[in-house]
């Protein structure tokens, strides 16, 4: 086990991007040090940095190759990360409360959860409504954030054979995790029912409100309220 | 106007790329092959960011409703405008009814069409790159390829004198290429049996490339570190899977992943990378991050290149 004096570490990424290890493995405080480090970077050294990405333990760092040279950014962040904000309130993310159609038209893989984890399909839809999420990384795709961390009671291993294409919106759980898919794509995480939230949308330029941080809820609603917010009930096996 | 007369294979409009927008998981795009690229805009006197069509592996044909200048740069095709043979690499006039025709690659993957004044292209969230696996930019927004038919718009013309690139400028694509490697990531969690091989065995690489990766075929590189929670990946990251085949990250690469990393690519390297046909040798070798970026900072300087953070607001929130 390293020691936490060993963090923050910069390693090269390239000619034009520096990675920040903030810590090790996946926990909350880890990942609120990378929140810290995102806003001092973003506070300090604006003028050189091109893109941010944060994730549950690192912050990639993408500069200006023509403005700043690597030894001079690794010095500026050395700077700004020196003395990481420990105040945990002022770092505190948005809270999205997300809508979901729990049902097993559009969540085919209900009642498995509810059978691996001796439970009712009610306790599952319970379980997973009564957490709040954090969100710890995004990426996969664009608007895919990854949430964590789901209860103990019904975690849940991928399913042996992904499924070719799941529908824009479907939520779905794989161990500790939990998430929403933004488009069509194939898959392997257990699928438990559908919003009707878009989180990716080119042709309507909508792009996930959520940050890294971000906090997230989601709410049981009825079939006919999900129709009404435009959700697709369009059934997934 | 230019109206898709034969599309190819994988044709898609490219600008330089989608910035600021990787913390949401939109990838960059943008020109596999900058070199070639940045040179038919320079050729046009185009702004570096100009939007051209990047075609892949030729066959390609195209008719022009009103008068123009063009350029081709980037793979090795045979390029007849109605029935005149034309040079790539070099600024071409077009005038209204003519049909311009690509033949296959015969070196190289990527070709790039360049028209003066870019094509006319609306952009979505600052570019108009395609990116398929983002279903956003293109002709039609949505990340698809072009099709027969398609019409593409451009500005008015100012005609430029005739121009060329030097021989001295260009590469062959035939030669087998020497890729520089940055040493980053993981790269001290290797075994050094792994990183020896990298820089010191041929690979080949396979036709599963594409613009999200290029995909390598040779020693096996062996990672006995600890599993890895999901990072950052840049453009030219070298990713090692669990079979060991190397995995250079392309344009269209996810913007996290999870596997070992034992460097970056050279960027000054990788349009030449992304030139090369499945089943073509090519050779690493470890260059120094330091140099890396004093070629890559002359480099941008020599095309005008600005980069900016296009999502300004996502930087500032």
């Amino acid at each position: 086990m390293k020691e936490e004096s060993d963090f923050p570490k910069l390693v090269s990424a390239g000619a034009d991007a520096v990675i920040v290890y903030l810590g090790e493995g996946i926990s909350v405080s880890v990942n609120q040090r990378v929140l810290a480090a995102v806003k001092a970077v973003k506070e300090q050294l604006s003028d050189v940095v091109l893109d941010l990405v944060p994730s549950y333990n690192s912050l990639m760092v993408y500069y200006n190759v023509l403005n700043i040279d690597e030894p001079e950014i690794r010095e500026r962040l050395r700077k700004a990360l020196a003395d990481l904000s420990s105040d945990t309130n002022e770092l505190s993310g948005k809270l999205h409360r997300i809508p979901v159609l729990y049902d097993e038209s559009v969540g085919p893989d209900l009642a498995r959860i509810a059978d691996m984890n001796n439970c009712s399909v009610d306790d599952v839809i319970k379980t997973h409504t009564e957490q709040t999420y954090r969100v710890h990384a995004m990426g996969f795709a664009p608007g895919f954030a990854y949430l964590g961390e789901v209860s103990e009671k019904i975690r849940t291993p991928r399913l042996d054979n992904p499924r070719k294409r799941i529908t824009a919106g479907s939520v779905a759980v794989a161990e500790n995790q939990t998430a929403v898919y933004p488009s069509a794509s194939p898959g392997g995480w257990n699928i438990i029912g559908r919003t009707s939230t878009q989180l990716y949308d080119p042709s309507s330029g909508t792009i996930s409100p959520l940050n890294v941080g971000d906090e997230v809820e989601f709410y049981a609603v009825s079939k006919e309220q999900f129709i009404e917010e435009g959700g697709d009930t369009e059934a997934l096996s | 106007m230019m109206r898709i007369i034969e599309p190819g294979m994988r044709s898609a409009v490219q600008d330089f790329g989608r910035f600021g927008y990787l913390s949401k998981g939109l990838t960059r795009g943008g020109p596999m092959d900058e070199h070639a690229f940045l040179w038919a805009n320079r050729l046009l006197s185009n702004h570096f960011n100009a939007a051209q069509i990047e075609i892949t592996l030729g066959g390609f044909e195209v008719e022009f409703d009103r008068d123009c200048q063009c350029a081709v740069t980037g793979a090795d095709v045979q390029l007849t405008l109605d029935d005149e043979v034309l040079n790539t690499w070099q600024n071409f006039k077009v005038r209204a009814g003519q049909r311009l025709k690509m033949g296959y690659a015969s070196a190289g993957v990527r070709a790039y069409l360049a028209v003066q004044g870019g094509f006319q292209v609306e952009p979505k969230w600052g570019s108009c790159a395609t990116v398929t696996r983002d279903s956003v930019g293109g002709l039609h927004g949505d990340g698809s390829f072009l099709k027969a038919g398609d019409e593409l718009s451009f500005n008015e013309q100012n005609y430029q004198v005739s121009r060329r690139v030097g021989w001295a400028y260009r590469s062959d694509y035939q030669k087998t290429p020497v890729i520089g490697l940055i040493p980053g990531f993981q790269y001290d969690a290797f075994p050094m049996s792994a990183r020896e091989a990298f820089c010191y065995e041929d690979y080949e690489v396979t036709k599963d490339s594409d613009r999200m990766g290029i995909r390598l075929s040779g020693k096996a590189l062996e990672y006995n570190g600890e599993g890895l929670v999901s990072e950052g990946v840049n453009v030219g990251s070298v990713q090692v899977p669990a079979n060991g085949q190397p995995i250079i990250m392309m344009n269209d690469r996810q913007t996290l992943g999870g596997y070992p990393k034992l460097g970056t690519i050279n960027p000054f390297d990788l349009g030449r990378l992304a030139q090369c046909q499945p089943g073509q040798t090519v050779r690493f070798t470890r260059i120094e991050g330091k140099v890396a970026q004093q070629q890559l900072r002359r480099f941008y300087q020599f095309f005008n290149v600005r980069l900016a953070c296009q999502a300004d607001d996502n930087l500032r929130s």
